[in-house]
């Protein structure tokens, strides 16, 4: 076949192209095209109208200078011109412009859209497939407004060709993944799913995407497309090759169509018919059976074809979990490919297990192939593949076999490509903690890891091995002594400083014993390090410093001498030499009692999820870590102490600790120190006698039914203000300004003659903290003030300040209630206040994309996620006020996202210890009614029903 | 599927096809970043890579690279042999396809892509179907511009550059 440009050649084109691709140099090259720019630019400036022809050839050579990577700003107009053409190649080049160049907020998508709708209505099958394809190429929100109602129309109509039925069915999947909400379900849909049945094998094609795309999103509505699926697939499966002439690919009947329709299926749980379940699972037998047929051809396409369908399979397999023979086979026929010569199908059958790793039915025959997997971890040429091995070692890892893997990874690591070390250090640190029986060997672990790969070694990592250590006394001896030994190495990595400084500033007393590693050994081996380390950790070993002072009064000479040196005094680095300054001061003033108080050794940490599980949950996407997120079951049940060190520091960098080292008039640097050391500002130091408030920090934790409280050693003096005996029950809980603090967080909660109570509040994600002021309005004391003061006075016009730190710990709907309870003159007064805590305060905003919104709309779709309340407006209805009021609510307010500007569409995420609760929410105001219509959407009916509850008093 | 690119050994991007709204910025440092990446492996490699959160899938065909992006729970041998089967098409519709062929016929590339995949998933399987969707519109054409004489002369010159076509073979 003559190889010459077929279709009509634009010579002057070609000579373009020619010109260009001689071009010796960039320089020479831009010359060319501005030339040929000025060029066309006076064309269609020019006097003389052009044909169409030449339409067609400038705005082809734009295109082309475009597709170079060069900027165009002209041509559009002209562009859209040819689509009124009715020459066919001048509208396709006029579209194909369009396509490539319009972008969504043109001028001109008034004129196109036109164009569109001429060539739409056309009723010549290619003009309205070039229609179709330009919707479906640009899928801007602007088409899909003016064309979604009325693709879905060809698409069903009985006198559509078939290639138009594809163009439709393709096209309105295109609007429906970037605009779903302007796709209008209908009568339509119900038609579609029978489009299964269509005798055209390419329109069958076309409308499994569109199907699997809306059964994604609302099962319910296409859920006869199930049957109708495993029909065709039965079909195609069944037929002999040739059967299906040109959709048969290399031997292969219809691997696309059977690709799409196993995807399909996997929007479905196993079909609960007998019948059509079994001819189902028969399907996917054949499919098993055909794999271990010899191959019809040699070619790479039959194979490919054919093991494309293959892993479709088993993915439908897996995502069922419910059939153990076909699981067990399914892995048999992924360890064959373990062994294949073929690079891709060793990298897909690694992929594939990781998944088969999680289900029950199949983990016993995937952990056979362990020594393929390892064999593959040091063999294999490519880091793609050995990637997945990790990732495969890692889902497989049991107790029977975590020293094995832990130990492989281990010495994987050593020859590791850096781009995936850091991943590897996070599994294995994951591994080591929650298969660990015996600490001492997660504690050799971890070192190793620092000793192997340091530098990749996050804090996360370091952070929780010192937690471990912190909350399992039964290693903390083994834990100080191998840091001891390890610190020996003269080159050290600095994360080895890290925790050696900590565990030995904490437990260092375990080891002292041994003369070979007393006090003083210890503490001139860690200050060895200390000028080689950078400035965090060297602060972190001034606090060991002052750890040991408390630890071993008989190095306290030393050290204090160490702090005094100038390099520690007069240090360039405001943190250490404030550090040196303070620590010194504290050593010496300080009574040994209180040094052992402020020293004292850290609390355990409380359980939470581990925070290096979180991090590689993040560094590979949510639903990526198969096996993982049975962390929980443990059976040892020690796996899940330790808290969220990141979260730990973000709080500790926030206003708790700004208030903290207000009052902490000689430690300022605590925020610092509690950073690295998170808890080691809590005892109760007696250093605030500055101070004209007396804080307190009790904890009050809620939870949905009960308000119980746990309090810090600070807040043991104070009564608990939320228990329930703390206060005569006779008291009416004052809630009248209640409602005013749901989007605000600042002002007067309460005030009578004789009492003004002012709150501020502050919350971040879970946490919160509340400043109450406690104004006496009189000239009087108050007397046996028993709500906040440790003095139980308050002066006549005084001010006292309490403040409370709360943590959400699940959703909940009742307020927690203050009661005070005072003497003024010879009365006992009593006063319940609700206090300002609901959920809505645990929000964190969520910016988001219009088609995100849409998209988690859609999944929040169930009936008992929304909740809407009509109402009518108790305030002038003011766009900025309302704007506000939501903004205040804690969502973010989502520009551009509704349709309808006047409306107001929200997004955010309530925290909570247990949970975190996404929410939407739109609010339409309707001014002629005076009315609005509040809608709510979020995983839980509780959250939703509570937040539409506090919204809707607002306007 | 996200997107389709095409280039060639010496990074310069032939073709390109988004199936997801991008910005030309974004569109642009994704294809340095790719382009990038995939000319560095070695042949032999996997024809598979994670990218973000994306799955690519390549394949080499003489001097170009064929490209796809294509999302997590996506089929990459099926996306291979779409590659293929795009090829196979450009090769039956310019006999014997080269490089040249889809830089000079840039927008006939574009056409066929447009009837094989659209939206980001394939719309007819069918090598006849395409091919006779593209030669019916190629019918529909104007006649000619006559001597088009310079056209097939550099074509022909190219032809002497470029003589072993896309290998259909390639590995």
């Amino acid at each position: 076949m003559p190889a010459v440009s077929k279709g009509d050649g634009m010579r002057g084109l070609a000579v373009f192209i020619s010109d260009i691709r001689n071009c010796k140099s960039k320089e020479a090259e831009v010359k060319r095209i501005n030339k040929e720019l000025a060029n066309i630019r006076s064309k269609f400036k020019g006097d003389k109208a052009l044909d169409g022809y030449s339409k067609k050839k400038y705005v082809c050579k734009l295109l082309f200078i475009f597709l170079l990577g060069h900027d165009i700003d002209f041509g559009h107009m002209e562009a859209v011109n040819l689509l009124s053409s009715n020459k066919y190649t001048e509208k396709q080049i006029g579209y194909l412009f369009i396509s490539v160049l319009v972008n969504s907020n043109s001028d001109l998508i008034r004129l196109i859209n036109n164009g569109i709708k001429n060539d739409l209505s056309s009723r010549n099958p290619t003009f309205m497939n070039l229609a179709l394809h330009c919707i479906a190429n640009v899928g801007s929100r602007e088409m899909a407004e003016t064309f979604a109602a009325e693709v879905p129309g060809v698409l069903v109509a009985g006198e559509t060709m078939d290639s138009v039925k594809q163009s439709a069915a393709l096209c309105l999947l295109r609007l429906y993944r970037t605009s779903p909400d302007l796709v209008p379900m209908g009568e339509w849909a119900a038609r579609v799913v029978h489009l299964l049945n269509d005798q055209h094998l390419g329109v069958v094609t076309a409308a499994a995407s569109l199907i699997t795309s809306l059964a994604q999103k609302s099962p319910e509505e296409f859920r006869t497309s199930v049957s109708l699926a495993v029909a065709r697939l039965s079909r195609i499966v069944t037929s002999a090759s040739i059967d299906l002439q040109d959709y048969t690919y290399y031997f292969v009947a219809a691997p696309w169509l059977s690709v799409k329709l196993l995807r399909l299926l996997q929007c479905y749980p196993p079909p609960e018919d007998a019948a059509l379940r079994s001819r189902l699972t028969e399907c996917l037998e054949t499919i098993l059976n055909k794999a271990q047929e010899p191959p019809k051809s040699k070619k790479v396409q039959h194979s490919n074809a054919k093991n494309a369908v293959l892993f479709e399979a088993i993915s439908l397999i897996i995502h069922h979990d419910s059939e153990p023979t076909l699981l067990v086979r399914a892995c048999n026929q992924l360890g064959q490919f373990l062994l294949h010569r073929e690079t891709n199908l060793r990298y897909l059958a690694l992929e594939s297990m990781c998944t088969l790793a999680s289900s029950e039915f199949s983990h016993e025959t995937v952990k056979t192939h362990i020594e393929t997997v390892i064999n593959a971890l040091k063999t294999e040429r490519d880091v793609s593949v050995r990637q997945r091995a990790v990732d495969l070692l890692y889902a497989m890892c049991d107790r029977s076999n975590a020293k094995q893997i832990v130990a492989e990874m281990l010495s994987y690591l050593e020859t590791a490509d850096y781009s995936i070390r850091e991943e590897i250090v996070l599994k294995v640190a994951i591994l080591a903690e929650k298969y660990a029986v015996d600490y001492t060997w997660y504690v050799d672990t971890i070192l190793n890891l620092i000793r192997i790969a340091g530098d990749y070694v996050s804090e996360e990592v370091w952070y929780r091995v010192i937690q471990i250590v912190i909350n399992r006394d039964d290693v903390q001896g083994y834990a100080a002594k191998t840091v001891f030994e390890a610190l020996q190495a003269p080159a050290c990595h600095e994360n080895l400083v890290k925790v050696g400084g900590y565990i030995l500033g904490e437990f260092g007393n375990l080891i002292a014993g041994d003369s070979r590693s007393s006090p003083l050994v210890q503490f001139n081996l860690l200050h060895s390090k200390f000028h080689l380390c950078s400035v965090p950790t060297r602060a972190l070993l001034l606090s060991a410093y002052i750890k040991f002072i408390n630890l071993f009064p008989e190095v306290k000479t030393t050290i204090q001498g160490v702090l005094r040196s100038d390099s520690q005094l007069r240090n360039a680095d405001v943190e250490l030499q404030q550090r040196a300054v303070e620590y010194l001061r504290l050593s010496c003033i300080a009574s040994t009692d209180i040094l052992a108080t402020v020293l004292e050794e850290m609390p355990p940490f409380p359980e939470r999820e581990s925070s290096i599980l979180a991090k590689l949950k993040k560094k590979k996407g949510p639903g990526n870590l198969p096996g993982i997120d049975d962390v929980r079951r443990n059976v040892n049940g020690s796996a899940e102490h330790g808290q969220n060190a990141e979260e730990a520091k973000k709080v500790a960098k926030g206003p708790i600790t700004q208030s903290r080292s207000a009052l902490f008039v000689l430690i300022p640097t605590l925020d610092f120190i509690f950073n690295c050391w998170p808890l080691l500002a809590f005892p109760p130091v007696p250093l605030n006698q500055a101070s004209a408030f007396a804080p307190l920090f009790p904890v009050f934790i809620f939870t949905p039914d009960s308000l119980n409280s746990s309090s810090s050693p600070g807040a043991n003096l104070l009564v608990d203000v939320f228990s329930d005996n703390s206060a005569p029950p006779t008291a009416e809980v004052s809630e009248e300004n209640f409602h005013r603090f749901v989007c605000k967080n600042n002002g007067v909660i309460f005030e009578n003659q004789l009492l003004q109570l002012g709150l501020k509040s502050e919350y971040r994600q879970n946490l919160g903290r509340i400043y109450i002021f406690y104004g006496n309005k009189t000239s009087t004391q108050f007397l046996s003030f028993s709500s906040a003061a440790v003095d139980p006075v308050i002066e006549g016009g005084a001010q006292v300040q309490q403040i409370l730190n709360i943590e959400c710990v699940s959703d909940f709907t009742e307020a927690p209630v203050l009661n005070i309870q005072f003497r003024y003159g010879g009365a006992l007064q009593n006063i319940a206040v609700k206090l300002p805590v609901m959920l809505n305060k645990f929000f964190q905003p969520t910016e988001m994309a219009s088609e995100d919104f849409f998209q988690r709309w859609k999944q929040l779709g169930a009936p008992q996620q929304e909740v809407q309340k009509i109402f009518k407006a108790k305030h002038p209805m003011d766009t900025e006020v309302t704007k506000a009021k939501i903004l205040g609510f804690g969502v973010a307010l989502l520009d551009r996202v509704d349709p309808n500007p006047a409306n107001f569409v929200g997004a955010g995420v309530i925290h909570t210890k247990n949970v975190q609760v996404g929410c939407l929410l739109r609010l339409e105001p309707n001014t002629q009614a005076q009315m609005y219509r509040l809608t709510l959407r979020t995983s839980r009916d509780s959250v939703s029903q509570r937040l539409c509850d506090l919204l809707s008093e607002q306007f | 599927m996200q997107f389709m690119l095409l280039f060639s050994r010496q990074g310069k991007l032939r073709l390109q096809k988004w199936y997801v709204p991008l910005s030309d910025k974004e569109k642009k440092k994704i294809t340095r970043e790719l382009v990038q990446t995939i000319l560095a492996r070695k042949p032999k490699m996997c024809s598979f890579l994670e990218w973000r959160d994306l799955k690519i899938v390549y394949k080499r065909y003489a001097s170009l690279y064929f490209c796809c992006a294509v999302e997590d729970q996506d089929n990459e041998l099926i996306t291979l042999e779409i590659i293929h089967r795009y090829v196979e098409l450009l090769d039956k519709y310019f006999g014997s396809v080269c490089e040249l062929d889809i830089i000079f016929n840039f927008e006939k590339a574009y056409f066929i892509l447009d009837e094989f995949l659209l939206g980001g998933e394939a719309q007819e399987t069918s090598k006849k179907n395409v091919l006779k969707a593209i030669e019916q519109a190629d019918l529909l054409q104007e006649v000619r511009p006559p001597h088009d004489l310079y056209h097939m002369l550099t074509k022909t010159m190219f032809m002497v550059v470029c003589f072993s076509g896309l290998d259909l073979n390639a590995n």
